[in-house]
């Protein structure tokens, strides 16, 4: 019987039944003997200096074994380099207990830890601590004046900073027909995955440590916890096969992890620390930007001068920076440009990558400003953009790798039934309620990163895959299985994925919408590799009829390979490992992108999201009623999980247009919204239809796979789409995200 | 040493203060020994072991932890252990009938009502649960009804089509 294709089939989620009956274990559940549980206490005040930890009633508490501070702690490195993850962004990291400096309010200060959670967390409300505090400066609006150019590091590589003007921006803006300038805020966001992050730590004994973490990045945290404690990289090993989700959260060690793994080294135990909710916006978030655009056009709609300014926060000890305003002139190829991107430093914890960090902030400021052009221009929305598609990337002068935007346009209209919208604003009710439609164009990155994968397959003829990789809720596991099983012609049930772990080969972090095309490139590339090795050890069987047959000449299905001319000339793989003495067929691979290549090539996904929405006139309330979103992102392993991608993408856009944003008081340095009850993300009640496309596109240069992940563009094009909507529905333009009863009303 | 009798707090954790439980936990009981202070939550997943029930937020407002309780969903966080002593409950360990999965954890898989899979738990206990309580009837009144139940990853859509699908399936 032919084994049909796994790529491009709706396979279930491998891990379901696991995740459905509550089997699946995440880092904070591993049942370890003589476990100890670690509780944080945080700093009150933004900036500073510790003067005294008062640990006397703490310490009194029978339970309490050890509490750990800057003056308690394990000898730390001096250099900064040791502290650096493959997420650092150029600058100081920050690192846990290392003096008595205050940088940002919720700074984890002392880990108490005991025999009972209960009794750590008791413990850490009896910690009396006294500071000298200093001033500090945590709002973004009050300092756009100090703004400055970022640091260059490792980092701008794969989050390149604006390029350079082009033509003469504020003569053909001045020149231009019609003019739209906006000025766009988003305030801080915090990724708040409903798992809190927990590590685990089994104290192996001679400096050797297993440690169960959330993280993105099982080798990232090997790394690092190797480099700041002083062990060899083999006595440390990170396991994450579950996380509880992560949004970015995850990509760089967090500082559970340090506090963690610094106890049970010094009390020679296993430990659990565990975030509370409120520690949990205590380190990465989303940064507040404040953005400006000034677009220009024609009278017949050609967008001829474009000007997209970003100012964004980050950290006094790090530049944490994100590709805002890169993409205006990627999609709509005006010859006058002017892109600028600054920093201001503030006393905040370092911003961190959150779900299509940068652009969906970006996107916003774009994709209205072309909204508003096309109702000054009295042109359709998407016929605006049709007007003004890009065939290249003139911002780079390179073409596309593929690009089937236009078809995500048509399809998703079609679809949502765009052409019977009626183009005025505020034309259209149900009862008390005004009804608008907006649609919002999106895009991401393709980002080509080396990774390395192992393969191998017994004498019961099951194939083995193995990457450090994580799964983070993507689908990993289930998509890497289905690209295994089609590389080297074998039954998905006799595939088995291993990931997770940093004893396997080394991956990169998971993230930035690239998972699936690298690690799925070194699957395919193990299995390739492990193909060449079956083939030999066939030709060298007795009687092989392969003796004189090249690797071209057959083919690998079902289980077996055989004559690409004649199907019945055939040997399973079973045979050929039996007659290997029974022995296992190894290969491992470390795939490395072609760079050169790459380079010719703007490589991007792109979407187009069609939004419909209710705003009550009395209360200003909107809801998202409808929406599609029409997607072009190569080759979809498993249309299954990719859709469920999208929706989370939409939903999140929902979130960040309509819900969620983290306050700060700015008199205190304090984020004061640090629940799931006053940090509102949508619940149930706020989903209505939500629809995705896939558009078929086929790209050849990206990656051997050619698919370009879908983590992040459902995002990008949802949360201006639904501005836009309000608009229409409204008549006003709100820039600011977001987007509250109040400022409807 | 540290003088363990000296404070306000001395009996913290001494076990004279501990109250036995009995709790009867997917048809097996649980005889714990327990602080008064240790949420139901805490007892479950630390001291039964049964770390299915989830902890999202330690604050009743993302309702991964939702377990069935006397044939009601409860938030396992804000119910303290010795509370319901000698109730019976029902944790996502014990929705499955052994190997074989309860229709709506089938539901969820063909759905692909989860993605990270944290709040799936408490999703099908409360989705149980909800059922049974018989004010939800429309796809609305299911949505209005299991908004306790937080999805970070966005499975909102799928989530309400496995509850919906087991639902009619269930009224056939």
């Amino acid at each position: 019987m032919k084994i049909s294709k796994q790529i491009g089939k709706s396979v279930n989620r491998l891990e379901g039944h696991l995740k459905v009956t509550g089997a699946a274990k995440y880092a904070g559940e591993y049942d370890v003997p003589g476990l100890l549980q670690g509780y944080i206490v945080n700093s009150t005040i933004t900036k500073g200096k510790i003067l005294e930890i008062d640990e006397s009633a703490a310490h009194a508490l029978s339970g309490v074994v050890a509490i750990f501070s800057h003056n308690n702690r394990t000898k730390l490195p001096w250099f900064d380099i040791m502290y650096a993850d493959m997420d650092a962004p150029p600058g100081t990291p920050f690192k846990p207990f290392y003096n008595d400096q205050i940088l940002y309010n919720g700074q984890p200060i002392a880990l108490v830890v005991a025999e009972t959670f209960e009794t750590a967390r008791y413990a850490a409300t009896l910690i009396k601590v006294t500071y000298d505090e200093e001033p500090f400066e945590t709002e973004l609006a009050a300092h756009l004046d100090d703004a400055r150019d970022p640091k260059k590091g490792i980092a701008t590589f794969i989050k390149p900073l604006p390029p350079s003007a082009n033509g003469d921006f504020e003569k053909a803006y001045n020149d231009a027909d019609v003019q739209y300038a906006g000025e766009f805020i988003h305030g801080t966001e915090h990724h708040n995955p409903l798992e809190l992050f927990t590590t685990t730590t089994v104290y192996e004994g001679d400096g050797k440590l297993t440690v169960y973490d959330k993280t993105q990045g099982t080798s990232n945290c090997q790394i690092y916890i190797a480099n700041v404690f002083g062990l060899h990289y083999k006595d440390v090993r990170i396991l994450s096969p579950f996380v509880g989700g992560a949004f970015g959260s995850g990509l760089r060690p967090q500082y559970q992890l340090f506090l963690c793994v610094m106890a049970s080294l010094e009390l020679k135990r296993n430990v659990r620390v565990t975030m509370d909710r409120a520690q949990m916006f205590t380190f990465g978030h989303r940064p507040q930007t404040i953005q400006k655009t000034r677009f220009g056009a024609t009278a017949d709609g050609t967008v001829t001068a474009i000007n997209h300014t970003a100012i964004a926060e980050t950290s006094q000890h790090e530049d944490y920076t994100e590709v805002v305003v890169n993409w205006a002139n990627m999609l709509y190829p005006a010859k006058n440009t002017l892109l600028d991107y600054k920093l201001v430093p503030l006393d905040v914890f370092s911003p961190m990558d959150m779900r299509a960090p940068g652009g969906s902030t970006g996107l916003h400021a774009i994709e209205a400003t072309m909204d508003a052009l096309s109702y000054i221009l009295k042109v359709d929305p998407m016929e605006l953009r049709l007007l003004n598609y890009a065939e290249r990337d003139v911002s780079a002068n390179k073409p596309f790798s593929s690009k089937e935007l236009k078809q995500c346009y048509l399809q998703g209209a079609e679809k949502f039934g765009w052409a019977n919208r009626k183009s005025e604003p505020r034309t259209t009710r149900r009862g008390n309620r005004l009804v608008g439609t907006g649609m919002s164009s999106g895009i991401w990155d393709v980002i080509a990163l080396p990774a390395k994968a192992k393969a191998s397959i017994n004498k019961k003829g099951k194939l083995k895959v193995k990457s450090a990789v994580t799964d983070i809720g993507t689908g990993t596991l289930t998509v890497m299985t289905q690209i295994a099983a089609d590389s080297l012609g074998i039954h998905i049930d006799d595939v088995t994925f291993e990931y997770g772990d940093s004893n396997m080969p080394l991956s990169p972090i998971q993230g930035g919408s690239y998972t699936t095309g690298v690690v799925g490139s070194a699957v395919k590339a193990a299995c390739e590799s492990l193909k060449k090795k079956i083939f030999k050890k066939a030709k060298k069987m007795n009687n092989s009829t392969f003796n004189s047959v090249a690797l071209e000449d057959v083919v690998f299905e079902d289980g077996s390979m055989h004559l690409k001319q004649d199907k019945s000339n055939f040997v399973t793989f079973k045979e050929i490992i039996a007659d290997n003495d029974g022995k296992k067929i190894k290969a491992s691979k470390n795939n490395i992108p072609n760079v050169l290549k790459l380079k010719q090539y703007t490589r991007a996904a792109h979407s187009a999201a069609f939004v419909e929405v209710e705003v009550d006139e009395q209360l200003g309330i909107v809801n998202v009623t409808r929406a599609v979103t029409a997607v072009a992102a190569g080759k979809i392993i498993n249309p299954k999980t990719a859709r469920s991608q999208i929706l989370g993408g939409m939903i999140w856009g929902i979130s960040k247009a309509l819900r969620e944003e983290t306050l700060m008081d700015h008199n205190l340095g304090k984020y004061m919204n640090t629940d799931l009850g006053e940090y509102h993300i949508p619940v149930h009640a706020d989903i209505h239809e939500l629809d995705v496309i896939f558009v078929d596109e086929k790209d050849d240069i990206i990656n051997e796979l050619g698919s370009k992940g879908v983590g992040e563009i459902g995002l990008a094009s949802m949360a201006p789409a639904i501005a836009n909507a309000i608009y229409h529905a409204t008549g006003k333009r709100v820039n600011k995200f977001p987007i509250h009863f109040d400022q409807l009303l | 040493m540290h003088d363990k009798n000296s404070s306000n707090t001395a009996n913290f954790s001494s076990n004279s203060n501990a109250t036995k439980v009995q709790l009867h936990i997917n048809k097996t009981t649980l005889h714990l020994h327990v602080m008064p202070w240790v949420s139901l939550l805490d007892a479950i997943r630390d001291h039964g072991k049964l770390t299915g029930t989830k902890k999202g937020c330690d604050h009743g407002q993302c309702g991964a932890c939702t377990v069935i309780c006397d044939g009601k969903r409860i938030l396992s966080c804000l119910t303290l252990a010795v509370m319901k002593d000698g109730s019976e409950i029902t944790t996502i360990e014990g929705i499955a009938n052994g190997e074989v999965l309860h229709p709506l954890q089938t539901a969820f898989i063909e759905h692909d009502a989860f993605q990270c899979g944290y709040c799936t738990p408490g999703q099908i206990c409360s989705a149980i649960a909800m059922l049974e309580e018989g004010k939800a009837d429309t796809r609305d009144e299911v949505k209005e009804q299991m908004s306790g139940n937080l999805c970070r990853c966005g499975a909102n859509t799928n989530i309400i089509d496995a509850i919906m699908e087991f639902k009619d399936k269930r009224n056939e």
